[in-house]
């Protein structure tokens, strides 16, 4: 059992994510960095999928009431055991009575703590992850509060290597200039073609709306091309008739501020997506926080399934490498 | 015997407000008089809202940002005279 004695800013419990409903409207939820989150669930000897809970810039202070193993992995925010630092991207003993607390964020925005067995709540529609706008899933639907306790899940397949650090080069990168991987499109010839140019040669800065339902940025105005709007699309040019909003759809309310949506966001609506961050980028968009920047960089659809295969890999990697 | 100071750095980025509310008086004044645990703005992140504490008892000296402004981890708020 783990007892929360302060929850940290917006912590919640988390997997893969609620797959196969978005046609009814329900996103995903799950790990916005999905890699971290894999990793630390196998530094614990999870199985795939089992529940970690995911921080957001400000550590939780929590006691563990059993004996267990926990790895944190994510953003860099150094936490401590009973007030001694202990390291991350590593499996870590605690005993019964022990107490994390975490210190000031140094990079990145979220990290997850993944302990033995997983986080135990119900699963609804396939999956442990927090909704919170709806209530459903996680920890009664929600973020956690002080006095929650914590139960862990049997989703343990093996016996975690102690001593064991990741290394460096398998770890996420913070750099201060995030280049976000994009494919343009479906709406992008509703923009003004030097609008679309502009679009993908600005420096963009995290505005604090940046959160597991979308990320909005700041930079210059863009605008569309001017038309008579069809019926059923908003009066305002940067409305199309309503259609589906892939993960990590880009759009531009009145060619204002672009707004990456991820895994909590709406599932449709009627702004024109001009662009979709690849699949592989969407956990580095997770780690910007804030005032920081970011360029979209336009890739092909083969390149945006090469650097999946990529990611996929690498984790395949992580996971023998912990193996072996 | 010289003034210490504290300064209050902020743990989020974030926007800052000296008030809990638009039409709210501010938490302290600069001169005012502050103890441990005592609130001396908000940050506005993700639109949760985190109350920034003083960590020691004494008055106000300055604040450094002011009503609404955009700050980043580890920018200094406040200065406090420690008592």
């Amino acid at each position: 059992m783990i007892r929360v004695i302060k929850p940290g800013l917006q912590t919640t419990v988390q997997d893969e994510g609620r797959f196969g409903h978005y046609a009814i409207g329900m996103p995903p939820a799950g790990a916005m960095d999905n890699e971290s989150y894999a990793v630390a669930n196998l530094l614990v000897g999870n199985r795939r999928g089992a529940a970690a809970l995911e921080v957001t810039y400000m550590g939780p202070e929590l006691e563990f009431q059993t004996d267990t193993t926990l790895a944190i992995c994510g953003a860099d925010i150094p936490p401590r055991i009973n007030g001694d630092l202990i390291p991350t991207w590593e499996a870590v003993n605690v005993q019964a009575g022990d107490v994390l607390t975490f210190d000031v964020l140094k990079q990145g925005v979220r990290t997850y703590i993944a302990v033995a067995g997983g986080i135990d709540v119900p699963v609804v529609m396939g999956s442990r992850s927090t909704y919170t706008l709806c209530g459903v899933g996680g920890y009664h639907g929600r973020t956690l509060q002080p006095g929650d306790v914590l139960h862990q899940a049997a989703e343990q397949a093996r016996t975690p290597k102690l001593g064991v650090a990741i290394p460096a080069e398998w770890r996420p990168q913070f750099p201060s200039v995030l280049d976000v991987h994009v494919v343009v499109g479906l709406y992008s010839y509703r923009l003004l073609e030097d609008s679309l140019n502009e679009f993908l040669n600005t420096e963009w800065t995290v505005t604090p709306e940046a959160n597991r339902i979308g990320y909005r940025y700041k930079g210059v105005r863009l605008n569309f091309v001017p038309r008579n709007q069809p019926f059923g699309a908003g009066s305002n040019p940067s409305n199309v008739v309503d259609c589906g909003y892939p993960i990590g759809s880009i759009q531009i309310p009145d060619g204002v501020e672009p707004i990456i949506l991820l895994n909590d966001a709406v599932t449709g609506g009627g702004y024109a997506t001009v662009a979709t961050v690849i699949s592989a980028d969407l956990h580095r968009v997770a780690q910007t926080r804030t005032n920081q920047k970011a360029r979209f960089v336009a890739v092909t659809v083969e390149e945006a399934l090469h650097r999946r295969r990529q990611k996929q890999q690498r984790l395949a990697e992580i996971e023998s490498f912990l193996e072996a | 015997m010289a003034e210490e100071f504290k300064s209050v750095v902020s743990p989020l980025p974030g926007v800052f407000y000296r008030r809990p509310s638009a039409d709210a008086a501010e938490y302290v004044q600069e001169g005012g008089r502050v103890e441990v645990g005592d609130t001396i703005g908000l940050i506005e992140i993700m639109k949760n809202f985190y109350e920034v504490k003083s960590d020691v008892a004494g008055t106000i000296d300055s604040f450094i940002v002011v009503n609404e402004e955009l700050i980043d981890i580890g920018q200094e708020i406040a200065r406090i005279v420690v008592e």
